[in-house]
């Protein structure tokens, strides 16, 4: 099992180290490093959701802290991005342990109601703390982030660094997956009770598994920071969290490989339904932005319709009928 | 009684409430090391609830348990599992999206020590840990005969074979004393069978096994001890023999 995911890392690598070179225009690039932001944090949900069976709606509230960490430190303390990153990461680490550990004390799904919460609450004080958030007009002038002397500075060096991030993400996840605290996340999963009486201790792994899936999301909402360098309360409200569990949904909850599936799919969605919408366009047919979100919608239908353990299992068992389909008709003849 | 017929769990005056309800109500009961042990009664009479109240999933309203003189009362399940008793669940609990060897694997938590750190950095340190426990729990598959499944999904399994799968995941543990909820109770005839044999095969490596079963070919196969309770309260206690011909026993649950 191991083996094959560590093959899927080098596989993804390869795509990623290749991609700049395919992908000439700027504007497209990042996207794909939206989609890396958005991988890194689907990890990590990931993990909490689909291994430990634990659901956040407090996502969108770790990017916020994460960004607002990176954004405030270094232009109002003057830090070292780097440093400020590490502190955003440090609260949300912290702020997961105070809202993890009365809830996931609990059986059934307090922590969505607490991190529903939690989230409207962060989204509130970026809105309304205008002294130390600015408040809707957002904080500017975020510096960049720099690496050995390379200053972060172009779309490719950017998108190198965040997809490597991702790989990193993954191969920590992997591993955690495949160990003893990666098979009692996934026994809280299958059955509290019978994990308890194996010696699991399933609050302290609740939270801890927690703890790390919003330090990914952190991690994530630093990097947003300092790639846009301009950050506003806009993206970071409850909505992006139910985003981002749909995500993992329609990648698939069972396995790390389909939240980065989901993640990916998500993200590029809009800009494939903007190519249709100019497709469509030469033929005469007015395509609306507004028709996006039926579409969107419909796809998500079919696919859970169809492949309700997600894009990711449904794609590998197609793939794997269609190769044993190819085989038969070898042995027909 | 002999020196060499040590209590291994007592519990005493135990008591539990739920809201007006009874369901334990002042128990004295206590199990021999060592042996095959049964509780039986009809539905309703608290056996489940005794062993809930056993391995720590819930609390007692009153009184106390002890394993080996150490008292157990209050102490969360993970703590319990910790001090050498494992169980089973009257409705099957296995992890159904792991395989079944990754069932009883799990079973090998408190046998192994790596945390959540090494685990994610380390990976090439956990190669020998890893090793262990997969040799260990796969020896515990072959034990209850399920070792040629290991590899299938623990949910697509047929009940017959999630109850031996439970069994397995249970031994993983190294218990002193293993409980096992209704252990036949879905089976058929045969299966049934094979049950009893591995309750003797369990018995045989050493494991007090306590059990609550309505199969009453079973128990009377199987059993150094028969513990009847009814309304909470124990009314009966002895070798099978001695419980087969028990008036208040055939008058409250054999039936004549």
């Amino acid at each position: 099992m191991n083996v094959k995911d560590y093959y899927g890392i080098g596989f993804l690598a390869a795509i990623v180290a290749a991609l700049p070179f395919m992908v000439a225009n700027d504007y497209y690039l990042g996207i794909l490093i939206f989609t890396a932001l958005n991988c890194l944090t689907c990890i990590g949900l990931c993990l909490l959701l689909g291994y430990a069976g634990q659901i956040s709606m407090g996502h969108s509230a770790f990017l916020a802290i994460g960004a607002y960490s990176s954004a405030l430190f270094t232009t109002k303390l003057g830090w070292n991005p780097w440093a400020a990153m590490g502190a955003g990461m440090a609260i949300s680490m912290v702020v997961a342990v105070l809202v993890g550990l009365p809830t996931l004390k609990l059986k059934g799904h307090y922590l969505a109601m607490a991190t529903l919460g939690f989230a409207s609450i962060v989204h509130v004080v970026c809105v309304a703390a205008v002294d130390i958030t600015g408040g809707p007009s957002g904080v500017s002038n975020i510096p960049r982030l720099s690496l050995f002397g390379f200053e972060l500075n172009t779309d490719t060096r950017i998108f190198y660094f965040c997809w490597t991030m991702v790989i990193l993400g993954l191969y920590l996840a992997v591993n955690l997956i495949h160990s003893r605290v990666g098979r009692g996340l996934q026994a809280i999963h299958g059955s509290e009770d019978a994990a308890s009486s194996l010696g699991v201790n399933i609050t302290v792994d609740k939270i801890k598994i927690f703890v790390l899936s919003a330090a990914f999301a952190s991690l994530s909402g630093s990097l947003y920071a300092h790639y846009v360098l301009y950050i506003d309360p806009g993206p970071f409200d409850v909505m992006h969290s139910v985003l981002l569990i749909t995500m993992v949904a329609v990648g698939g909850i069972h396995s790390i490989w389909g939240a980065i599936t989901g993640a990916t799919l998500l993200s590029l969605l809009p800009e494939g339904l903007s190519f249709l919408s100019e497709g469509l366009a030469k033929f005469n047919i007015q395509y609306k932005t507004d028709y996006d979100t039926l579409v969107y919608g419909g796809i998500l239908l079919v696919i859970m319709l169809f492949m309700p353990e997600g894009l990711f299992d449904g794609l590998r068992r197609s793939t794997a009928m269609v190769f044993r389909l190819n085989g038969e008709k070898g042995q027909g003849k | 009684m002999t020196s060499e017929l040590s209590t291994i769990i007592k519990v005493e005056t135990l008591r539990k409430e739920f809201g007006g309800v009874v369901a334990v109500n002042n128990l004295d009961l206590s199990f021999t090391k060592g042996h095959v042990s049964s509780l039986i009664g009809p539905n309703g009479a608290g056996k489940t609830t005794v062993f809930n109240l056993i391995t720590g999933f819930l609390p007692p309203t009153s009184g106390k348990i002890l394993l080996n003189g150490k008292d157990l009362t209050g102490k969360k399940p993970h703590k319990i599992s910790a001090l050498g008793i494992g169980r089973t669940f009257q409705n099957v609990q296995v992890f159904p999206a792991m395989s079944v060897l990754e069932n009883v694997m799990v079973g090998r938590h408190l046998r192994s020590r790596c945390g959540m750190v090494v685990s994610c950095l380390l990976p090439q340190a956990l190669r020998p840990e890893e090793k262990r426990i997969r040799e260990s729990a796969l020896s515990c598959l072959n034990a209850v005969g399920l070792a040629e499944y290991a590899d299938r999904q623990a949910g697509s399994m047929p009940l017959g074979s999630q109850r031996m799968l439970e069994i397995a995941r249970g031994l993983a543990l190294e218990p002193a004393v293993l409980f096992l909820d209704e252990p036949a109770s879905g089976l058929n005839a045969r299966e049934t069978v094979g049950m009893g044999e591995l309750i003797g095969k369990i018995k045989a490596m050493g494991i007090t096994v306590i059990l609550v079963e309505h199969d009453m070919e079973l128990v009377m196969d199987i059993s150094d001890k028969v513990a009847v309770v009814n309304f909470g309260s124990l009314i009966a206690e002895g070798t099978p023999k001695e419980i087969q011909a028990n008036p208040e026993v055939i008058n409250a649950y054999l039936g004549a």
